[in-house]
């Protein structure tokens, strides 16, 4: 436990593997965690999040690879031997203990003096808010309570890792939103590493400082919540963090600054080499929806901006922006948001149009045309 | 187990009001069933009992039976020798019981349907055959009969209703409990004393009480494996063919009593316990 004295872990994942009989949970998953980052663990369910974490704390031995915190393996160390602490998905507060005695059920452990345990506790429930509710039992609070104990249990204890796995799942969500706000509040001021689970990629977005999206027991892509977003490295990565439109097409040419692409409805488009991290020639171009601007009649886009015809649909009206279904000229659905400033009334369905967009705001990802197409 | 909250009851869904009825009247129906043999029992110890055994005709209220309730030494002997081998031999079947409870009910283990197969046919064997090959067993090897065979054979057949009976508050546990208690640095140990153990502690209280109560009456086990030594329902049985003395009825009295107040708090411990 002394390897480092920092009060916050780094972690490290080398290759690591789960199975359970024949079925893969986790797949050979490499990871670098910086101390004191909030960084979430983001996926669909069953993708094997609960599984690395588990691995994390030590509730389950990966089969092979190695888990470092702050530099020492504890791949093969029991969970009560690392400085790590858990929020469990279900909470797993101890039903036959008060509220008081769940929280300091960790200082006991450590067989700390009575006066600093009464005091460690009290700070930690103030902090939570749960000062008054010291004496119920856990059955006696509502879910968000609940919640709060389990960090609170969590937390007493300094840990030099969070895990947090769904924490805010069971809530709703004026109060999912709440506890968001609270949790990066209590991370910025202890300072610790957190590591978070979601499902839920709103979430992961509005809390991470970095974020890891994983696809049955691998790990698709790692980057900054604006990273992941504008420049989705795969079609499973694009289509799970918000709406996005994807478009075959193939390169036609390709230097140091700009690639060429040319689309399945023949329109010629411009991209920023860096945005391409892929060498096939066929590939699928990327544009979320609020990031076309809708041209009609006469008007011009802005110069260099890439360009394609539509046909524009029914729509959605949402307050801060207007959505619309469109139809490229290969007969594909395009999703489009215009911000609600510029036009009066919405586009007439059928009116034919042009979208125009930055070329900076374009990614790619690769494309199989011998597979069915996904879409 | 970690149920929300209990603030508003609400009346979502009630079932009809006339199957409610006929469930509780069933209910009523086979508690009267079974608590009348028993009333006519502690009803007639305090018949009056002429030349000492007991009448099957009211003869009238009297205290006497009470007052020389341990005036037949055989019989208190018996009923002692009862209390110490169905409070002793409940508790060692519970200590043995609860680890194999665990374990069946959380691990795969080699042999565990083997085990599983045991357990079932150690409740479901017919105790003439249990006690006779007890007997055979204790001939072999050559042990004297008496207190200490009884002893070892109502071990043997109350572990498996130990293990039944504690194995279901186990499968009701949250794995994950174990984990919260590992991840707060207990050791397997600890979090077994301080959140495995106070959780099943109804259970193990209700198995022993269990295995008390099926020691206190066994009769057939007993009569194979005695020897010269009498247990309380063994003396019953003899004294049955000669005429039954009151105190029988004033003895089994006490010990059903005894038994009501064993589960009366129990219940009302499990229940502070989880007061949620
Ligand atoms: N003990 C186990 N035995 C067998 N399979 C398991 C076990 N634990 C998990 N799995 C499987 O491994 C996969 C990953 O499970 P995991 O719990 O890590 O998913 P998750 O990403 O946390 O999902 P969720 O969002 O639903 O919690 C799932 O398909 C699950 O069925
Ligand atoms: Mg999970």
């Amino acid at each position: 436990m002394n390897a480092t004295s920092l009060p916050r872990h780094d972690v490290r994942l080398e290759n690591v593997m789960k199975q359970f009989g024949p079925w893969v949970a986790v797949n050979n998953i490499s990871l670098t965690i910086n101390g004191g980052e909030f960084f979430s663990l983001l996926g669909p369910s069953g993708c094997g999040k609960s599984t690395t974490l588990s691995m994390i704390g030590g509730f389950e031995t990966p089969n092979s690879g190695g888990i470092y915190l702050g530099g020492e393996d504890v791949s093969r160390l029991p969970p009560y031997k690392r400085d790590v602490n858990t929020v469990f998905q279900s909470y797993a507060l101890f039903p036959h203990l008060d509220i008081f005695e769940n929280v300091a059920f960790g200082l006991r452990r450590k067989g700390l003096p009575k006066a600093e345990i009464q005091n460690r506790t009290h700070e930690m429930l103030n902090l939570v808010d749960l000062t008054n509710f010291a004496k119920r039992k856990p059955g006696q609070l509502s879910g968000g309570q609940q919640q709060r104990v389990a960090l609170a249990r969590a937390l007493v204890n300094r840990p030099k890792l969070l895990l947090l796995d769904e924490p805010l799942g069971a809530l709703d969500l004026k109060l999912r939103k709440q506890m968001q706000f609270e949790l990066k509040r209590i991370q910025n001021e202890i300072g610790i590493t957190f590591l978070f689970v979601t499902h839920d990629q709103e979430e992961a977005m509005a809390m991470s400082d970095r974020l890891a999206v994983m696809s049955r027991g691998q790990i698709e892509q790692v980057g900054t919540p604006a990273e992941v977003y504008d420049h989705p490295a795969t079609e499973f990565v694009a289509s799970f963090l918000g709406a996005s439109n994807l478009i075959p097409g193939e390169v036609t040419a390709r230097d140091d600054d700009i690639t060429s692409v040319k689309l399945e409805d023949g329109a010629m488009v411009k991209l920023p080499s860096t945005a391409l991290k892929i060498y096939g020639k066929s590939v699928k171009i990327g544009v979320r929806p609020e990031k076309f601007q809708i041209i009609t009649g006469t008007e011009t886009p802005e110069p260099g901006w890439n360009e394609i015809e539509a046909i524009s649909g029914v729509s959605v009206y949402l307050g801060v922006s207007h959505q619309y279904v469109m139809t490229s000229r290969s007969g594909r659905q395009l999703s489009v948001y215009e911000q609600n400033s510029g036009r009066d009334s919405p586009l007439a369905p059928g009116t034919t149009v042009r979208l125009a967009w930055n070329p900076a705001h374009t990614f790619a990802v690769a494309y199989d045309p011998t597979k069915a197409d996904g879409e | 187990m970690s149920s929300v909250t209990t603030l508003p009851a609400t009346k979502a869904y009630s079932p009809s009001r006339v199957g409610e009825r006929l469930l509780s009247f069933f209910t009523w129906a086979m508690i009267a069933y079974n608590m009348l043999p028993i009333a006519v029992m502690v009803v007639f110890s305090f018949n009056t009992a002429p030349n000492g055994h007991v009448a099957l005709k009211w003869l009238g209220f009297t205290l006497d039976s009470y007052k020389h309730a341990f005036a037949i030494q055989d019989l208190t002997g018996a009923l002692g020798n009862s209390l110490e081998v169905a409070a002793g031999s409940a508790l060692i079947s519970v200590i043995l019981g609860t680890p194999l409870a665990l374990a069946l009910a959380r691990y795969k283990f080699w042999g565990k349907t083997l085990t599983d197969i045991v357990i079932f046919a150690d409740i479901a064997a017919p105790a003439v055959v249990v006690g006779a090959s007890l007997l055979a067993l204790f001939l072999t090897l050559n042990l004297p009969r008496g207190l200490l065979t009884i002893f070892i054979a109502h071990v043997a057949f109350n572990v498996a209703f130990a293990v039944v009976v504690i194995r279901a508050r186990v499968s009701g546990l949250d794995r994950a409990l174990d984990r919260a208690a590992a991840d707060l640095g207990a050791t397997p140990w600890v979090a077994f004393w301080t959140v495995v153990f106070p959780l099943i502690l109804p259970g193990i209280i209700g198995a022993w009480l269990l295995c008390f109560m099926l020691s206190i009456d066994d009769l057939i086990i007993t009569t194979f494996v005695a020897g010269q030594t009498l247990t309380f329902p063994l003396w019953v049985y003899g004294a049955t063919k000669i005429g039954t003395p009151p105190q029988v009825f004033v003895l089994s009295t006490f010990v059903f009593i005894g038994g009501v107040l064993l589960a009366l708090a129990n219940a009302a411990l499990s229940r502070k316990r989880e007061s949620a």
